[in-house]
């Protein structure tokens, strides 16, 4: 028997950790803070929250809502305009980061502030730079044309917009450093081999960055959607949800719906994304843990 | 010396053509508010690119806090270092714990904890907040720096284990086992081999959760709202409660704010591109 041969004989032992090595004892010991955590802030928070959230009437109230329906085509645009515009553009720029220039060294260097700084100052920046009458881009418009700027973020499409525009600002570079490590993996012998053989740029890019940077990009964009769902800074601190709660995601809706102390609709407006958001969660679990 | 060929000029222009406008975009923000910090109220709000009268008037009204939205700002600032600090502490102490127990001693259930630390590390932040900020008022922690601490360790934690597991799985097991030949215990093999040799995961994870509790804003401002207790962003969120912030100080302060984790970050960027984009996606 297991129990009589192993276990360490000098711990008066209870039956169970008699079964493990103490090395397996320390293993557990050392996983508990974690555990805790997980229990404390995780578990609980989430099966309180669906508790809250269960009564049918919620999503009745819901459906009501007409904020909640531009909610939620809003953060529809937002990941699926937004998302691959900014993976776009992150992956012509990797290529021109990927050239071998000192000047083109010191931009990168450069380029990664916006995910170096925190998001507040910049986001309230380009805040007032929009600002109708005392921004900068209406003060230009002014001295170029004689004619008032438009009011930036009172159309709820302009808005949007902006807020998609201040996220790619935002964390662009980091994707862009992502698919730069992805290009630099790709042995140079092929780029060579092509070259001699007179590939066009377009056909390197088609017959050789591509199929092996193309798994990668997947990856990072389905990431990067799941990451913006919770992106509640670009639309908060550049509109407010406002005007008349047109650009609201879902990551504001929740939060206003907490500061009007209606939590179980907070929670139900969450629920209702689940759906979306679990295929990309298992998905990208399937993916990550191999 | 040689002198460039047409191509050669052709490539360096076409490469420009889409380096200024990379560099404009980036910079137009942040100059934007540097402008703002230099400038006094009048030029700032008259729309002009450099200030007639650049002044340090706004950073000395800061540093003496003489203004209502100010009263606070070293109790704000001293509230951000140390909540940052606490947070960097305890997520390195709790993921390097949890790596070292899955990834070396492959304790029994570790690659389900693994697998339940990724499933939190994917669910929005923004949707963790809402039932987060109702439990920390079930535990009595609103308001108390611990709630705000407590927060940001679980939401710094799975991607630390995450990645501090992905780095000691890299090393290799004769290490333990000729420790343990020599008769180490197994807390002598983590302080003694463990630790030194993931130093450099640990000084990027570290800064990871750092720089994440300083930038944190959302969670900060649902969980902390006594002047005294706040942090900086919140702060400067509050600003904009007034019709008529002192703008120029919103970006003063902003300016202050930013500065500190953009110098960590290109302090230890070495770790941090290594560390963290080897973790964040395995192809």
């Amino acid at each position: 028997m297991a129990i009589t041969l192993s276990g360490d004989q000098s711990i008066p032992a209870p039956p169970l950790s008699s079964r493990l090595t103490p090395a397996q004892v320390w293993g557990i010991i050392l996983l508990a803070p974690y555990l805790l955590v997980f229990l404390a802030f995780v578990v609980y928070p989430v099966c309180y929250g669906l508790w809250l959230a269960r009564a049918p009437a919620n999503y009745v109230a819901l459906y009501n809502d007409p904020i909640f329906a531009r909610a939620a085509v809003n953060t529809l645009i937002f990941l699926v305009i937004g998302i691959n515009i900014k993976m776009l553009i992150a992956l012509l720029l990797s290529g021109f980061f990927a050239q071998q220039r000192t000047w083109i060294k010191w931009l990168s260097v450069i380029f990664i502030l916006p995910w170096a700084v925190p998001s507040i100052p910049t986001i309230l920046s380009v805040r007032f730079m929009l600002n109708p009458e005392w921004g900068v881009i209406n003060h230009l418009i002014f001295s170029f044309t004689g004619d008032d700027g438009p009011n930036w973020l009172n159309d709820p499409t302009v808005a949007l917009s902006m807020a998609i525009g201040v996220h790619i600002w935002k964390s662009l570079p980091f994707w862009t450093l992502i698919l730069i490590t992805g290009r630099l993996a790709i042995s140079h012998d092929l780029f060579e081999a092509a070259e001699v053989d007179g590939a066009s740029l377009w056909q390197k890019f088609r017959y050789i960055t591509w199929p092996s940077m193309q798994t990668l990009y997947v990856t990072c964009t389905l990431l990067s959607m799941i990451w913006t769902l919770g992106d509640f800074n670009s639309v908060y601190l550049l509109t407010g949800g406002g005007p008349a709660d047109l650009t609201h995601v879902l990551s504001t809706l929740g939060i206003r719906y907490l500061r009007l102390d209606q939590l179980s609709l907070a929670m139900a407006s969450i629920v209702c994304a689940m759906p979306f958001v679990l295929p990309l969660v298992y998905f990208m679990m399937k993916r990550l843990s191999r | 010396m040689k002198l460039p060929s047409l191509r050669d000029v052709a490539t360096e222009a076409r490469l420009l053509l889409i380096g200024i406008p990379v560099f404009l975009w980036t910079m137009i923000p942040i100059y934007h508010m540097f402008l703002f910090a230099i400038s006094p109220k009048e030029d700032a709000f008259s729309g002009k690119l450099w200030p007639d009268h650049p002044t340090l008037h706004n950073f000395e009204i800061v540093f003496k806090q003489q203004h209502y939205f100010l009263r606070d700002f070293y109790v704000q600032f001293w509230n951000s270092t140390l909540i940052a600090a606490a947070v960097g502490v305890l997520t390195l102490f709790i993921a390097t714990a949890a790596a070292f127990s899955i990834s070396r001693l492959k304790v029994p259930g570790g690659r389900m904890v693994l697998n339940l630390a990724l499933f939190t590390y994917f669910i929005p932040a923004a949707f963790l907040a809402v039932p987060m900020y109702r439990t920390m008022g079930n535990y009595g922690l609103l308001n108390n720096h611990w709630s705000l601490i407590l927060a940001m360790v679980t939401i710094a934690s799975p991607y630390a284990i995450w990645v501090l597991k992905q780095a000691s799985d890299k090393l290799p097991v004769e290490l333990d086992e000729a420790a343990v030949m020599d008769g180490a215990t197994t807390l002598q093999i983590f302080r003694l081999v463990y630790l030194p040799l993931m130093m450099p995961s640990l000084v990027a994870i570290g800064t990871y959760a750092v720089l994440l509790a300083w930038n944190e804003y959302l969670y900060a401002f649902l969980l902390l709202s006594n002047d005294r207790e706040i942090t900086l962003p919140v702060a400067l969120g509050n600003f904009l409660a007034a019709d008529d912030s002192p703008w120029e100080l919103l970006m003063t302060t902003g300016f202050i704010y930013a500065l500190p984790p953009a110098a960590v970050y290109y302090a230890f960027r070495r770790y941090m591109v290594g560390g963290l984009t080897a973790g964040a996606v395995k192809s």
